[in-house]
This record gives structure tokens, sequence and C-alpha cells, in this order.
């Protein structure tokens, strides 16, 4: 069986006013329908360059993004991004917000109804319903980043790409948006990745984790299974043995063996 | 037992609190909110009247000499109390209220300064969209838009041999300029995140122009619009001057002529209140659009 999504030698670097910069060097990788991965690794090792590729946003140097065996080379809402700062347009209500996504994708297979059924659907998935007529700057940030996930979801996307979504949020807002992710994945049964530079959220969302090497020329240092049941509760895992052997082994390699190095920067 | 105590009068004393400053403001807005509007109606309105009455006295004493040049406010008065109290009498072709003026002059910019709002916001999308527009583009722009409105008038006469679409060729090419440059920043200035989104959901370049960039870009569009009205403003007065016709700068002109300087006062005084209502209008409709635009 061939994989969902394949990473297959990837190579990439920028050029600026000359100087070519290695960024990502040889990035393989499979993922399987439904898994949740998060990649992982200190700030500056091209992490969210690599959801960039996946998404399209950015063109691979050299390799390939497969997609079910078909290369993908630019955007498209079959692999939606929830960007970190929510990206939602300010200048429309949330409802609106996903309306924009659901008329472009769905306009022509779906009629008025149905789209609207579908983005209240979606809205009642992230609990923002009650909010639909109001604009994201009347929202809070955990808020506006729910909408951001409904507009996401809505898109119907073969693969959800999550950049560091929750990295703006305080801890407990985060705590509620981990759980409602958690919560989708089990539902949509979707094939999601997530950067992520939190361990504890890494390990609890995740099937695999993906940890980063430090940049330039970064590649993928290791992948870590994470054997845990689902649905998995943040209160029984804060002493499950097998969670706390894979945050130990995440934090290794983060703090011993890839040490983030300030010279490198 | 004393942290306990403590615990306890915090808690009692915070549900009191706010229920009494609710209740006051409640209060306070009910019986303040007519005389609170008195006052801030007297506020904006009684400095500008002061001013105002000691310019007239002021011009009034420097003007009242039998030699003077210029006529006192009094004899404005006087001489052109037609004008003051009928803006919309009609007597003919060349004999109508200043009102009439005025609305034939806003005709003229309501043409020239909407093809420029059109044009320049579709030109200032291109050259704010593409890198190598804008190097091409935005040095001719920058050199043309230092040439006054009347220098182009000539030509255009040249080119179109007859004054009114002049009047309306000068309009637009005078307020063209900051309509182009203003959106060109504004796209520029659009957040990556936002063509982003555009890219993933596979906007078209139409559907991005229309859903995209003119929202996002709204707040200096606008502020190239209000300029723009500004400018054309003053370059339809000054074009009808030359170009003659029924609007409010060939008055003026035609009013030098037969030397009624007491009527040029008056359409002075239209031509104030009238640019400064047509700004006023289209920063209403900036903010109007872009509310909730500019908050993050």
């Amino acid at each position: 069986m061939t994989a969902y999504l394949k990473l297959d030698h990837i190579d990439k670097s920028f050029v600026r006013g000359g100087q070519v910069s290695e960024v990502l060097r040889d990035i393989r990788l499979t993922i399987d329908a439904g898994e949740f991965v998060s990649i992982i690794g200190h700030s500056g090792c091209g992490k969210s360059t690599l959801l960039n590729l996946i998404a399209g946003l950015t063109k691979v140097s050299k390799g390939a993004v497969l997609l079910e065996d078909k290369e993908v080379d630019s955007p498209g809402p079959e692999r939606a991004v929830v960007f970190q700062n929510h990206s939602l347009l300010p200048w429309l209500t949330v409802y609106e917000n996903i309306n924009l996504a659901v008329s472009k994708v769905f306009g022509r297979t779906k009629s008025r109804a149905e789209r609207h059924g579908w983005i209240m659907r979606n809205l009642d998935l992230v609990q923002m319903a009650h909010a639909k007529d109001k604009r994201p700057a009347e929202i809070s940030g955990g808020m506006k980043q729910r909408v951001g996930i409904a507009r996401a979801l809505a898109m119907e996307p073969k693969i959800l790409l999550l950049d560091e979504p929750f990295g703006a949020l305080d801890a407990l807002t985060r705590a509620h948006l981990q759980d409602a992710v958690m919560d989708i994945h089990a539902r949509l049964g979707s094939t999601m990745i997530m950067i992520t530079h939190d361990v504890d959220e890494a390990v609890l969302l995740s099937d695999r984790i993906v940890m980063m090497t430090n940049g330039p020329a970064a590649t993928i240092g290791e992948v870590l299974s994470v054997p845990l049941a689902r649905p998995r509760r943040r209160i029984e895992l804060a002493s499950d043995r097998t969670f706390l052997r894979c945050r130990e082994a995440v934090l290794k390699f983060l703090y011993e063996r890839h040490r983030f190095v300030e010279a490198a920067q | 037992m004393s942290i306990q105590s403590v615990e306890d009068t915090k808690v009692k004393a915070f549900p009191v609190k706010p229920a009494e400053v609710i209740a006051f403001t409640a209060k306070a807005r009910r019986r303040i909110s007519p005389l609170a509007i008195a006052r801030r109606l007297a506020t904006a309105l009684v400095p500008p009247a002061v001013v105002i009455l000691i310019l007239l006295v002021v011009w009034q004493l420097a003007c009242s000499s039998p030699t003077a040049s210029l006529p006192p406010p009094s004899q404005v008065w006087n001489e052109a109390y037609d004008l003051i109290a009928h803006p919309f009498f009609d007597n003919g072709p060349q004999d109508i209220g200043l009102a009439w003026r005025v609305l034939i002059s806003l005709q003229r910019v309501a043409i020239g300064f909407g093809m420029a709002a059109a044009v320049g916001v579709a030109l200032g999308a291109l050259v704010g969209q593409s890198v190598w527009a804008m190097r091409g583009l935005d040095p001719v722009f920058q050199i043309l838009r230092t040439v006054p409105p009347l220098a182009w008038l000539p030509l255009s006469l040249a080119a179109f041999r007859d004054s009114n679409p002049s009047a309306l060729f000068v309009i637009f090419i005078t307020s063209i300029w900051p309509v182009i440059i203003n959106t060109a920043v504004g796209v520029r200035n659009i957040p990556e995140d936002y063509r982003n989104v555009a890219r993933i959901l596979r906007l078209n370049q139409l559907e991005f122009f229309i859903k995209i960039m003119v929202p996002a870009a709204a707040p200096y569009i606008f502020t190239g619009l209000r300029i723009g009205i500004g400018l054309s403003w003053l370059a339809i007065v000054a074009a009808e001057m030359l170009t003659g016709g029924v609007g409010v700068g060939f008055f003026i002109w035609d009013a030098w002529n037969s030397s009624r300087l007491p009527d040029i006062i008056v359409a002075l005084v239209y031509i104030g209140v009238t640019g400064f209502c047509l700004d006023r209008l289209v920063a209403a409709a900036g903010a109007f659009v872009t509310r909730g635009t500019t908050a993050k």
C-alpha cells in the first residue's frame, strides 16, 4: 500500500541576493490517512517552511510532495491551513469568513441551503455557532483560532495543516483548544499535521512526533511513535508511564542531542 | 483564620461594588444626556462662531473706508442679497442661482472624479501587485502628479476641441494620482496571511481583487479618494473660469469681468462650504465602508 502523503527527498533552499541558504535537506516522511503527526523543533529549524511546502505555499527546490501519489506544488483547499495568527479577514463576520471558503470550494456542488447547513455544522464543531455574526475583532484570541479551525475544516480537506495553532494563546485556552482538536480528529478521522514547539502538546495530540534537527540544512532527526490509546485525557496522562517516556524522549532529543545553538542563528 | 476572614470580606465587597457603579452610570446617563449633548454642541459650535464674528468685524473695519478696494461684509450682504437668500432661482440660461451653479460643477466633478476613482483604483492595484509595473509606472506617476491642474487644460482643449470634456479631463487627471498612489501602498501592505488564504482557496484574480484586495486596502483607498476629491474641486473651479459654461467657476470669472465683487465673495463661501462637505462625505463613506477593517 502506498502512503497517503509522501515527502520524497525534499530539499529547500532560499536564494537572496545571490546567497543561497539551505533550509531543509533530504526530508523523507510518509504519513497515513487519519494520522495525527506533530513536527517539533527549535525555532528557525525550518518546520514552518516544511508546512508551507506541504501546503504548496512555497515551492520545493528538489524532491516532491505526493498526496495520494499525485504531486502537489501549488496551494489548494484539500490541504487547508490553520494559521498561527488565525488570518481571519477582519471586515467579514465569523459566518462570512467561513462562507468565503465554503462558497468557493462547494459553490458548484452544494445548494445555498446545503452550504448554510455545512457552515453551521462546522461552527458547531468548534462551538462557535453563537458568535456567527460577530467580527473577528469582537471575539477573543482562542475563539478566533476556533473559527480558523472551522474555516479550514469547512474546506473538507484531505489534510489539515496546523501551523503552531495555539502558540499565541494562554495556557488554559490552549488546553481547551487541544481538547477540541483531539475531539475533531476522533470524530472526523481527518489527517492532521501540526507544527509545534510545545513538547506536552506534541505528545498529547500525536500518533507520531517528527523531531527536526537544527538548521541550516535541517532534516528529520528522529520520528517517535506515541503508543497511547485514544481518547486521551490530559489528567490521566499526567502520570502515565508511556506518556512520560515519550515526553522524556522528545525532551532529550531537543535539549541534549540537538541543543539550540544561539550562534547558529 | 485571619486569611479566611480577609477572603470573606473580599468576596462580600466584590458583588456590591459593581452593582453600585452600574446603577450610578445608568442614572447619571439618563439625567445628564440632554445637557451633555447641548454642552458638546456648544463646545463644537461656539469657538468657530466667535472666530467668524471677529473676522467679520475686522473685515468690516478694514474695508469700510471709502477708498477701500474690497467691499466690507455689510455691502456684500446688501448687494448680493439675492444670491444669498435665493440659491435656487432660475431666470433663464445664464441667470440662475448659485446652488444650481454649484450643482452643475458638482456634476462635472462626479463624472471626472468617478472615472478617476475607478481607473485609479484599478491602476493602483496593478502597481501595488506587480513589482515590474511599479518599477515602470511609479516614476512616471511621481512626475505627472506634480503638474498643476490648469497646465493640462490647453492640451486637453486641443485634444477634445470642446470645453466640457476638457474640464472633465482636467478633473480626472488632477485627482487620479493620489488615488493610484494610495491604492498601490494599500495593496502592497496587504498582510501575507490574507494572500495565503486566497491562494489556498484558489481565488482567481477577480475574486481576489473584489474579496480581499479592495476591502483590505480600503482605508488607504479612501485616503486617496479624499485627497482626490479635494483636488478635483480645486481643479473644476479653476477650469471653469477658463472654459466658460454655467459652473460656479465661470460665475466668478463673469462677476469679475462685470466688477461684481460682492458676488465673488458669496461664490467663494459656496465653494468653500461645498468643498468641506465633499471632504466630509468621502470621509464618512470611508468610515462606513472600512468599519471593522482597521481593528485586528
